[in-house]
């Protein structure tokens, strides 16, 4: 069945020629619980990767590791070909539960990378304001988080990681906390924002019709322990239409050939 | 009823001052309700004053004619001075040393083996007792009062300062690492902020305690100031003075807690301001 497919082991897309994040060799333990073995990856610039799979899996532990904020037991990340093992300027994070400031505004709360990078007040609120309204969210530049809906706030969170104009941009399950229509309508705009801006994003995700929806790649991890399993690469015309995906006939047969390849881990 | 406890808790500064949960026309009106709430009692007070239950017992417009008696003779601006001094001195230095103290203990492992044990041998402690060997060691006057303000107040603002920091929201930790927040901005811009309600509930009760502290100390021991002018008029069995004297104390040390509440959602909360 499909899942033959998959124990063939990565399937054979080419490597890409131009990657800017290159994990080799990454592995990470809990306890006594493999979480990652061996991952070697190239995430190619300015395209959009999703890692997905199972829970437990580790994928959220591999975005995390790097985004410097997990320290790996093994293996190197390199970011622009230098290799890193902390936060840096050139990677910004956009995390599940928003981690939002609930005392600040919204101007606040999206210019805090660049607050704590010491820009000045009035640049970095007009750099604020730029990206508020970018991500649709004009008017609300002076509410407290508590008066958003749980998708306005991601998008604050959003705002926050374009702000401080990082290469790649780190997205940790961001809708996960957010109602369907919701997720929907951020996803579209998600796809309208990649083709402004012009970034590297890496987007873990347990959906795979969210995967499907919005990747160039997508990277199939399998869970105890986490490997890569496959890479995917749908070709799905994103140009017109965002509502249109989900009736195209790719989009419908990729989600399914990775269903079919992911069945096996679920019981 | 419960329309009375409500606006006294608020007017205590033990509940937030937001209405969220409230419906109705009459529930929109928290200074209405308050002023009812403080009739009320008032009301209570009288009648409870002209039955009489204790002939010890004065009546509520007796209370009030006595505290403008005491107003106009000016014992009562006499009184406060002796008393304030120490109290306002202790009330600062235990903030301060108490919120910064609690935050030194919740960010390091070694401050809070250090002092953390102390301080909550000296909040389980009926510290009161300590109150006669202070003024055995420091004599009777201005240190010894502060000190009594001080061992009832720092206990607990330390000890919510540092749970409060030890607490604090970890996802908002790792977002500011992610940011390459440094260990300062981190504390300064991070943990503060996010323990501020707590370490402010501390404040509150810390506040409280040091006005139980000073009474304590010259109702016991140091025979001047407030605590002075009450066992003055109870000894010239003057009751209606006596309970205006009390009552100015309690009223002044709401007031101060209503304060507090207030600077801190002006000054760190800014968003439960209102609703």
């Amino acid at each position: 069945m499909g899942a033959t497919a998959l124990r063939n082991g990565p399937s054979p897309v080419p490597a890409p020629i131009d990657s800017i994040v290159e994990v080799r060799g990454i592995s990470k333990t809990y306890g006594n619980v493999e979480a990652l073995r061996g991952i070697d990856l190239d995430f190619p610039r300015g395209k959009l990767t999703s890692l997905l799979g199972p829970s437990g899996c580790g994928k959220t532990t591999l975005l995390k590791i790097i985004a410097g904020l997990i320290r790996a037991d093994g293996g190197t990340v390199a970011i622009n070909g230098k290799r890193v093992s902390a936060p840096g300027p050139e990677r910004a994070f956009v995390f599940q539960d928003f981690a939002l400031m609930p005392w600040a505004t919204v101007t606040r709360n999206v210019a805090f990378g660049l607050e704590l990078r010491g820009t000045s007040k009035a640049e970095r609120e007009e750099i604020a304001r730029r990206y508020i309204a970018e991500v649709g969210l004009a008017g609300f530049e002076d509410k407290y988080p508590h008066e958003l809906s749980g998708g306005m706030r991601q998008r604050v969170g959003l705002a926050r990681a374009l702000s401080v104009d990082a290469d790649v941009l780190l997205l940790d399950e961001p809708f996960s906390a957010v109602d369907e229509q919701n997720r929907r309508k951020f996803q579209e705009d998600l796809i309208r924002l990649r083709t402004n801006q012009n970034k590297t994003f890496i987007f873990v995700t347990h959906s795979i019709e969210e995967a499907v929806y919005i990747s160039d790649r997508i990277v199939l991890l399998s869970p105890r322990p986490g490997r890569v399993s496959q890479i995917i690469e749908p070709e799905i015309d994103r140009s017109g239409d965002p509502e249109r995906i989900h009736r195209d006939r790719h989009y419908l047969d990729t989600v399914d050939e990775i269903w079919q390849g992911l069945k096996q881990y679920v019981e | 009823m419960a329309v009375s406890i409500r606006t006294d808790g608020e007017a205590a500064g033990l509940a937030p001052f937001s209405n969220r949960n409230t419906t109705g026309a009459s529930w929109d009106q928290p200074i209405l309700l308050r002023l009812v709430s403080i009739a009320l009692f008032a009301g209570i007070w009288e009648v409870a004053g002209r039955i009489p239950v204790s002939f010890a017992f004065p009546t509520f417009s007796d209370t009030v004619v006595a505290f403008f008696g005491l107003l106009a003779d000016g014992s009562l601006a006499t009184a406060y001075i002796p008393t304030l001094q120490p109290l306002v001195l202790g009330v600062v230095l235990s903030a301060f040393l108490g919120v910064g103290l609690g935050t030194i203990c919740g960010l390091w492992r070694t401050g809070e083996w250090l002092l953390i044990p102390m301080f909550i041998v000296l909040q389980a402690a009926p510290v009161a007792a300590f109150i006669p060997m202070v003024t055995f060691v420091y004599g009777i006057g201005m240190t010894a009062k502060t000190l009594a303000v001080m061992i009832l107040a720092l206990p607990v603002i330390v000890l919510n300062t540092y749970k409060a920091v030890r607490n604090v929201n970890e996802s908002l930790l790792v977002m500011c690492r992610s940011f390459m927040g440094t260990r300062w901005q981190t504390v300064a811009k991070i943990i503060l902020p996010d323990a501020s309600p707590v370490i402010f509930a501390g404040l509150r009760l810390g506040v409280a305690a040091g006005f139980v502290g000073v009474v304590l100390a010259e109702l016991l021991i140091i025979p001047t100031g407030i605590g002075d002018l009450i066992t003055f008029h109870r000894s010239r069995a003057d009751y209606a003075e006596m309970y205006a004297t009390i009552a100015s104390i309690i009223a002044l040390s709401t007031l101060t807690l209503v304060f507090l509440q207030w600077v801190e959602v002006r000054v760190f909360r800014p968003e439960s301001r209102g609703a």
